[in-house]
């Protein structure tokens, strides 16, 4: 089989991850050496897709053939999908050309399992060893591990690799006994405890000034979880993502709202999830991590699902409007990033501006803040919202976009476009 | 009311301001202008200078002013100079800190600006390879870009880093760059016929592009947000966009109405039968479940 067609099947057959951040890694860089590649800080998106999504990896599979039967997978063994195999060195030729057209930041290596998890792990770690062995090359390394593999090769993976991952990809052992009956959470979890250990070991290693120098490895772990393949409530999927992120110190937990693929699953529901569901449950996930909210208060009992209308972030307000309003000029920190519209980055600029100016609302509006979201949840030096109606039954209704024609109504709810941006940046 | 003239570049606009500041001219005493000329090739900033143009200058700012020097907004100078008064004769040191000011949210927003195209140029700069030296045995890349503002001096040390191991030139129309094993350095802008327009790798790139693209999620808005279209004369992938785009509907529609394939049973196989063997251990307590 040819190249081109090669890379034609086994990058179709990776495009359902959706991870492909290349952020994150230990600084190094070729200088000095016969080789090319740097990383560290913040990852590049060198393309997009019409799909939205940043192109930053060279993103494949060493092989899509697969003894497993993960019923949302396209590369399952039940599928009739046309299988290919790449060798190792057709990989590395592959990454490196890539790599000097500055096409990308590095390689995402994953693979179906063949033979065994042990067999096929070794393979993808051949990989990443000749490239970094073999051609100095020092970028951006992601490889999939499997769990089963033995843990001297995950660990090896790890070594060569500035992230490593196991998918999750369901919240629950029910889903997964259901839709990837190989597969096995504890196993899973096992797993990322071993990784974490290893990634923890080696910054600690490194704060003693006179240990030898730790080997190299992974400077942190990610994982995907599927959506809307099963009918577990986003409250469950953002449980088990804190749970993740608490317990296995995650960088991060990548959604993919389930995607229609071809050769579809019997088990599968044929509509896909609406995208807005996907978007939610990334805003939920930065609300978790960077602005103090806890899953109980983003989701409740009565509604574990997150509302597709609004934020979480605003729908946590309207729930909760006893809080409000916080004044810009006085309110702690953790207040301000509860107010919807407040951001991370504009909450920094307001805590430094306040020690030495009153704000006003026009200082806000230079700052660019959405007025009409934040007005009635601040006070400002100029602005008291009482009037504005905090207790006001409708005030949801203000916040809710425009009604649609009557003929798309049975169309779900679209992100808007600042929801969008919310979730690539986490400023909400 | 003086006016000074300065070629558009940091290192110039540093100069003026230290004199214009020593004889304690006010911000608008001053009217500032670019010298028309293409400017003459620099001395590449002496990084061992003194960080400060004056005691008490915050070191953000320079780095700020070093950045705003590349923007091509006419009022970046006299800005500039009217932070660095207020910020040494004002009696504003902590200005800086204080974002809503129109003066210091200016500044800003020219370095949003300048951060972006450098990060877009380190994105979207497309090496094409057009040679080996034939001592060496390097291989030679040729780049074309169009930044948008004058960042080639600023941008140019991520290539440095990520492209040691090999000799490479990025033309650009206002300054270009070259490395070549052991030195950066500039000469001036060309036009783009010097480079070549595609590279045997292009094709492959985009069969790439294709097969990553998932047709069912159509975000063509989401995507121009990130590369917009005048970066697409430059980037071989960007020719099947539109194609891709086309196509989608029917990909889709293809895919909801294939008949779903059934289970099938597992393969005899000796790793498998030790999966379903393997003693799992239970999950732990906490794990999620479905009740609330
Ligand atoms: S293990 Fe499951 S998800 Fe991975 S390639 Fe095989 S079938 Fe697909």
């Amino acid at each position: 089989m040819e190249l081109h067609q090669k890379l034609e099947i086994l990058a179709d057959a990776a495009k359902y991850d959706a991870s492909c951040a290349s952020s994150g890694a230990a600084r190094k860089d070729s200088r000095g050496s016969k080789g090319v590649g740097s990383t560290g800080g913040s990852g590049i998106c060198h393309s997009y897709a019409p799909d939205g999504r940043c192109i930053s990896l060279l993103k494949v599979l060493l092989t899509n053939a697969c003894l497993y039967d993960c019923h949302y997978c396209i590369n399952r063994r039940s599928s009739n999908v046309q299988r290919a195999r790449f060798t190792p060195d057709e990989v590395v030729q592959l990454t490196l050309d890539f790599y000097k057209r500055n096409y990308i930041e590095g390689l995402f290596l994953s693979s179906g399992i063949i033979r065994s998890a042990d067999y096929t792990m070794e393979l993808v770690v051949d990989v990443a060893r000749k490239l970094r062995e073999e051609h100095h090359f020092r970028g951006y390394i992601h490889l999939k591990t499997i769990p089963e593999a033995s843990p001297s090769l995950i660990e090896l993976a790890g070594r060569y690799a500035d992230r490593i991952s196991i998918n999750i990809e369901l919240p629950t052992q029910e889903g997964l006994t259901k839709l990837a009956p190989e597969k096995n959470l504890a196993r899973t979890q096992l797993a990322m405890d071993h990784i974490r250990n290893k990634i923890d070991e080696r910054h600690a290693d490194k704060r003693k000034p006179d240990a030898p120098k730790p080997p190299p490895f992974a400077t942190g772990q990610s994982t995907q979880m599927l959506v809307g393949a099963d009918d577990s409530t986003d409250a469950v999927i953002l449980r088990r993502a804190d749970l993740l992120y608490g317990d296995y110190r995650l960088r991060r937990v990548y959604y993919s709202g389930f995607s229609p693929i071809p050769e579809p699953s019997l088990l599968l529901p044929i509509k896909p999830p609406p995208l807005v569901r996907e978007h939610r449950l990334y805003q939920a996930d930065w609300l978790l991590r960077f602005y103090g909210f806890t899953v109980g208060e983003i989701t409740t009992e009565a509604s574990p699902n997150l509302d597709l209308h609004l934020d979480p972030k605003l729908a946590w307000a309207l729930r909760n409007r006893a809080v409000f309003p916080a004044d810009v000029n006085k309110a702690s920190r953790e207040s301000l990033l509860r107010v919807p519209g407040l951001g991370v980055r504009n909450v920094n600029r307001i805590l430094s501006a306040r020690r030495y100016t009153r704000l006003r609302l026009a200082d806000l509006l230079r700052l660019r803040v959405p007025m009409k979201k934040v007005m009635p949840f601040i006070i400002a030096a100029d602005h008291n919202p009482a009037r504005l109606g905090l207790d006001d039954e409708a005030l949801r209704a203000r916040f809710l976009p425009p009604p649609r024609q009557a003929e798309l109504d049975f169309e779900m709810p679209m992100a808007a476009p600042s929801d969008i941006d919310s979730v690539r940046t986490g400023e909400m | 009311m003086r006016t000074v003239v300065i070629e558009p570049v940091f290192e110039a606009w540093r100069e003026s301001a230290r004199e214009l500041l020593s004889l304690r001219v006010p911000p608008s005493e001053v009217l500032w202008s670019d010298d028309a000329r293409e400017p003459a090739l620099f001395a590449p900033a002496n990084e061992n200078l003194p960080r400060a143009v004056v005691p008490n200058v915050p070191a953000s700012f320079l780095d700020m002013a070093r950045s705003v020097a590349a923007h091509t907004d006419v009022r970046r100078w006299s800005v500039l100079y009217r932070v660095l008064w207020r910020l040494t004769h004002g009696d504003e040191r902590n200005l800086l800190a204080i974002s809503p000011d129109p003066d210091t949210r200016q500044l800003q927003q020219w370095c949003k600006a300048i951060g972006r195209d450098i990060h877009k140029m380190h994105a979207f700069v497309r090496f094409r390879l057009v040679g080996k030296d034939e001592i060496t045995g390097r291989e030679q890349f040729v780049a074309w870009f169009e930044p948008e503002y004058r960042i080639v001096r600023l941008a140019a040390g991520f290539f440095e880093k990520r492209f040691a191991g090999m000799d490479w030139s990025i033309l650009t129309p206002h300054e270009c760059v070259h490395w070549d094993g052991s030195a950066i350095h500039f000469t001036p802008g060309v036009s783009r016929s010097a480079v070549p327009d595609d590279d045997a790798l292009d094709e492959l790139w985009r069969t790439y592009y294709r097969s990553i693209f998932n047709p069912v999620r159509l975000k063509v808005r989401a995507m121009q947000a990130e590369m917009p279209k005048k970066y697409w004369k430059n980037l071989p992938e960007a020719s099947i966009i539109s194609e891709l785009i086309a196509e989608s509907g029917g990909r889709v529609d293809k895919m909801l109405t294939t008949e779903s394939r059934p289970a099938k049973p597992a393969p005899k196989n000796a790793y498998l039968e030790s999966l379903r063997k393997m003693n799992t251990p239970q999950p732990p307590s906490d794990a999620p479940s479905n009740e609330p």
